[in-house]
């Protein structure tokens, strides 16, 4: 069985996450090899997982911890004293 | 994100509860990341999803005792946190679209991707320009909230696609259509935009352009 474009973009969130069987991952990569539009999408698909995923994109805000340990530190010494 | 630890999880609890209290806040820091940003996600807003965190965060102690270990401690927490979230929404009666009862995997959509032809990765040192995480971010934020949560979970927060299922209330199949349909999304309003972003190609000469 050959597949299609359409077909490969239906997968390529499984195949990044390596949640394809054995046999369609063989099809997705033979596919792959010949077809350049398909190899962009999921190279950049994946290229875009990975940078939105990076530490620096999604931080804390500033102090957040330590308001949230200071409001716990109250907490835990009403609970002391009850 | 921290990796859950459960034995470590297992002996804090047992402390705690036999009254050392202070072990607490050793036990809650590793979610502290993932709580915020769910509750984030859910509530959009910075001000009331660090307050909403610090109730979760307080309501895990108060019912730690009921934590049965069926569960990572995480979900559970999670679990915990996703609650304070909705019942804010419904308390203030926020967009309804933007709640999660109303959204359904049933809504139509096109998930078709940005078709290109090449792709030049984009390095994560590229993430030294602000103007990149802001992007990034936005495109996130922008997201359905029901996607949203997921990629928050999965890919952000690096949970497993069971553990996301049971923080957010919903299926493992949920999981992973929501996932592929945000990354889908993603994709499509990040990848013409991240050109800009990719180290320069060499020219015929060799020379940087």
């Amino acid at each position: 069985m050959r597949i299609d474009c359409q077909h490969v973009w239906e997968y390529i969130s499984a195949y990044i996450d390596g949640e394809v069987d054995a046999d369609l991952r063989a099809e997705i990569d033979k596919h792959l090899e010949t077809c350049e539009i398909c190899s962009a999408v999921l190279d950049s698909t994946r290229n875009v997982v990975v940078l939105v995923a990076d530490g620096r994109v999604f931080e804390l805000p500033a102090g957040l911890s330590e308001r949230l340990h200071a409001r716990l530190d109250r907490e835990l010494e009403l609970s002391n004293s009850s | 994100m921290t990796a859950p630890n459960p034995e470590f999880e297992a002996d804090c609890i047992r402390r705690i509860l036999a009254g050392e209290r202070h072990l607490f806040h050793e036990l809650i820091r590793p979610c502290e990341r993932s709580i915020y940003f769910l509750l984030s996600s859910l509530l959009r807003n910075e001000a009331e999803a660090e307050d909403a965190a610090q109730e979760t965060a307080i309501k895990v102690y108060l019912n730690l005792k009921n934590f049965r270990g069926d569960s990572q401690f995480r979900t559970w927490v999670l679990s915990i946190a996703r609650n304070e979230g909705l019942g804010r929404l419904r308390k203030a009666a926020t967009r309804r679209e933007d709640s999660l009862d109303a959204e359904t995997d049933e809504q139509t959509g096109d998930y078709t991707p940005a078709i290109l032809t090449s792709w030049r990765e984009v390095p994560s040192k590229a993430l030294e320009r602000e103007e990149l995480g802001a992007m990034l971010r936005k495109a996130v934020e922008g997201l359905p909230a029901i996607y949203r949560n997921v990629v928050l979970l999965r890919d952000i927060e690096e949970m497993d696609v069971r553990e996301t299922a049971v923080a957010l209330g919903t299926t493992e199949g949920a999981v992973k259509v929501r996932l592929h349909r945000a990354r889908a999304l993603l994709q499509r309003e990040l990848a013409p935009r991240l050109e800009g972003f990719a180290p320069k190609r060499k020219g015929v000469l060799g020379w940087f352009r």
